[in-house]
Parts: C-alpha cells; structure tokens; sequence
C-alpha cells in the first residue's frame, strides 16, 4: 500500500491499515514520518490514560475492566500494552492480551502489544506516535499500559493526560510512599487486591504522602481502592478519570500541558533529526575515526572535538 | 534503518483443551531467538485468533493443539484468514496432530505441522526464513 493509500484507510477506520501503520512507526521505516505527518491534524481528540505500577499490580486487568466500563458508557478503545524486550536477544513475550481476551471480538476495541525495544523508561519510542494514530483512527479513549514498573520509570507522564498509579497492599512501608518519583506522576492512585490484608494501610500511607505535599495544585490525587478480578471499584476509576479530563478542561490545565507538549516534542524532534544528520554526515569519514582515535589515546578531549564538529557542521550547513 | 524490523509471532491454543506446556515451551524459544510472541492463553476461538493476528499485525501464527478438533480448527482459521484478505500470514501447527491428517491440512493453507519433539531450532529456522518480509 502506497502512503496516502494508508493515511485514507486509516482515517476511514481499517483496522488493518492501523496495524501496518504502528508496524511502520515500531521498526522506524521512513514511510512513517510521512504518514505521521500527514495524520497529524486530525489527532488531539483522544482522552490518554496512563497506567502505571509494579509486576504484577494487576494493570492489564484494570484495564481490561476499564475497557468494559467505558464500552458501557458508550466509548471507544484503543489500547497500548508494552512489555519488555530481552536486553540480550531483543525477543520479547508480550502476554498482556491474556487478561483481554473478552474484548477480541468488540470491534470498537483496538489492542496493540508493543516490546520496549532497548527503551528505557517503561515505554517503547514507538508508544508516542502509536498512540497518534490511534487518536487519528477515531478511539475515544486510548489506555496506555506501561512496562511493569520500580520508581523512576515515569515516561508515561509525557504522553498521557490522566495517569494511574496502581499498587497493592504490603508492598513498603510508608517511606516508600514520600519516595520521588513514580509516586509523584499520579492523578489517581489505585490501590488493587483490596480483599488482601493492608489496603487500608496502604491508601493511609498514600492519603499521609498527599497531606503534606507542598506542591499539591487544585487536583488532589484521589485514592480508590479496586478488586479487578471481581471489578469491584472499577466504575468509581472510571467516574475520577472523567473528573479529571473535566478539571483538566475547567482549569485550561490540558491548553497549557498541550501547549507543552508541543514544545518538548519539537525539540526532541529537532535533537533527534539534527544528531541524525550529524552522524550520517561523520560517520566512516576518515576524520572522525581520527578525532575518535585521538581521543582516546588523549591527545585530543571529546568536550572540544564536539564542539569542533558541531561548529563545522552548522558552517557548511550556512552554505 | 530497517534493521530494527522484528519477526512476530502470535501463538495460539484453539478449542479446548487446557494444556499450553507446549505452546509456551516455543514461544520461550522464539523469543530467545529475538522475535516478538503475543501469547494470548488458552481456549481462543479461530475468530478471536484472526482478529488478535490482525491488530497485532504478525508476520507468523503458530496453533498448537492437543484436544484432536484440529481438522475443525484450523482450516476455520485459514478461511477467516482469506476472508479478511490476510492470507500472506505464515500460520503453522503443532500438537498431537496424526500424521495422516497433515496432507489436508497443509491443503487447506498450513504452512508445516511440527509434532512433538521436533527440535526448537527447526521451528525457529523454519519460521524466519518463511515468513513473508
């Protein structure tokens, strides 16, 4: 299929032409940005979920629940799941459909599972443009699923517009709560497998964490407690998340995030294609294997041949 | 830049038997030879294989099947297949599958039966230089 062959179908729902398409952006073919481009303006309709926590929280069954939560209020799903790929032989076993499978057959349920690929940060590089086309595609919601994560995998925050954080009762005492990082990318805390003993240990130690964070704007993080298994707790998420899209919308929050957004992306846009560009330009130059050469043999310093190069490049560039 | 083009496999237990021993003893083995498994459990209808095979667009499904309804199962599949126009996916079996009944079932569109104690490496060798890239 030719470019614009793909740009239509997926603008006219094919679910198939969305799948090539995220196929595409994951192995970094150079059709993608053409067709990234080309979808651009018709994205930013989606409501983005984050889901975020540890092995074995119980994330992919949220989510499912969540699904069917959403389907009975009438909206459509798309759904990013990403598991680790293996450092070593780039494999990976992704298993999040297992939990969905009920989901299958709904044809306003779109589930992609995605390996990280050497990315670090508990998404994939593809999770950002596959969760635009998705958007382009015309799902109400897309949930993003992370990696199961530690403390500092926090990627989720730049992409999504609402995040959860899931946790489970027993896991740390209440330092781990007033740790940096994940605990701080929540909008919703859930705190799943509440039948196990210390759950509501667990969400006093969240709700303490909240009491005395200075930063806490005009949106206090809600704690819920879920059994996902059971879904006990699902329909009270799903009411916060709305909340939470309304406050976003209220308080012109999701304007200044967007706002962002683009910023950031520009930029990291523009690192990525100017490094590109460098490289491609240096590499298997006889000058640059001589600069690497010299380098290490500490006749010459990295800080001043970077420089060097980079002054070099944007002089011809000029030209 | 397409070195970073991965193989995947979606593998699949239809009907009804409960038993992945097998299934999830390759798909360890694909993974290990650096291709992408969704593994999506057990008891999948030929309906909910094809369409999990289209949104995660695989280049290969591999069915594994214990129960005996193979003869049922897996020429549904390769029809679906056709129907949705995705018939360049490479799609083969294993199990317990009589060998008498593998001459049908390759007519019907499966690419290779392997049967137990074929070798990991053969169904990972088999699977990358077949599949359609």
């Amino acid at each position: 299929m030719s470019i614009d062959d793909l740009v239509e179908a997926v603008l006219s729902g094919k679910r198939r032409a969305l799948a090539r398409v995220i196929t595409l952006i994951e192995n970094e073919d150079p059709k993608a940005d053409k067709i990234l481009s080309a979808l651009y303006k018709h994205t930013g309709k989606a409501h983005v979920i984050g889901v975020t926590g540890p092995p074995g929280s119980g994330k992919s069954t949220i989510v499912t629940r969540m699904t069917a939560e959403f389907r009975r209020r009438s909206k459509t799903v798309g759904i990013i799941c990403v598991d680790p790929s293996s450092p070593f032989t780039g494999g990976a076993l992704l298993g999040d459909r297992i939990r969905m499978q009920e989901h299958t057959l709904d044809r306003e349920v779109f589930v992609r599972s995605m390996g990280t690929r050497g990315h670090l940060g508990g998404l994939s590089r593809a999770t950002s443009d596959a969760v635009r086309v998705i958007d382009a595609f015309g799902k109400d919601i897309i949930i993003v699923e992370t990696v199961g994560t530690g403390q500092s995998e926090v990627d989720v925050v730049e992409l999504a517009h609402t995040v959860i954080v899931t946790d489970v009762p027993g896991s740390g005492d209440d330092i781990q709560a007033i740790k940096a990082g994940i605990m701080e990318i929540a909008d919703i805390f859930v705190v799943n497998k509440k039948d196990l003993p210390g759950a509501d240990k667990k969400v006093t130690e969240i709700n303490a964490m909240l009491d005395i964070d200075p930063n806490m704007g005009m949106w206090r993080p809600p704690v819920i407690l879920t059994n996902a298994n059971t879904g006990e707790g699902i329909p009270e998420l799903v009411d916060k998340i709305e909340e939470h899209m309304r406050f976003l919308v209220e308080t012109g929050l999701l304007k200044k995030k967007g706002l962002e957004r683009s910023k950031e992306e520009l930029e990291q846009l523009m690192k990525y294609k100017l490094t590109r560009e460098l490289l491609m330009k240096l590499q298997g130059t006889p000058e640059y294997e001589e600069a690497i050469q010299k380098i290490a043999e500490r006749i010459a310093d990295p800080y001043t041949v970077a420089e060097r190069l980079i002054l070099d490049f944007l002089v011809k560039f000029r030209e | 830049m397409n070195s970073s083009k991965k193989i995947r496999v979606l593998i699949a237990k239809p009907g009804l038997d409960g038993h992945d021993r097998g299934a999830k003893v390759v798909a360890r083995a694909l993974r290990d030879a650096g291709m992408e498994v969704i593994y999506t459990g057990l008891r999948q209808t030929p309906e909910m294989i094809v369409e999990s095979a289209l949104q995660e667009d695989v280049d290969c499904i591999g069915l594994s099947i214990l129960s005996g309804a193979h003869m049922a199962l897996f020429p549904r599949v390769m029809e679906l297949l056709r129907k949705e126009g995705a018939n360049d996916i490479l799609v083969v079996g294993g199990g317990i599958i009589p060998e008498d009944d593998i001459p049908e079932l390759k007519k019907a569109g499966i690419a290779e039966i392997f049967g137990p104690g074929t070798p990991l490496e053969d169904i990972v060798e088999y699977i990358r230089t077949h599949v359609k890239k």
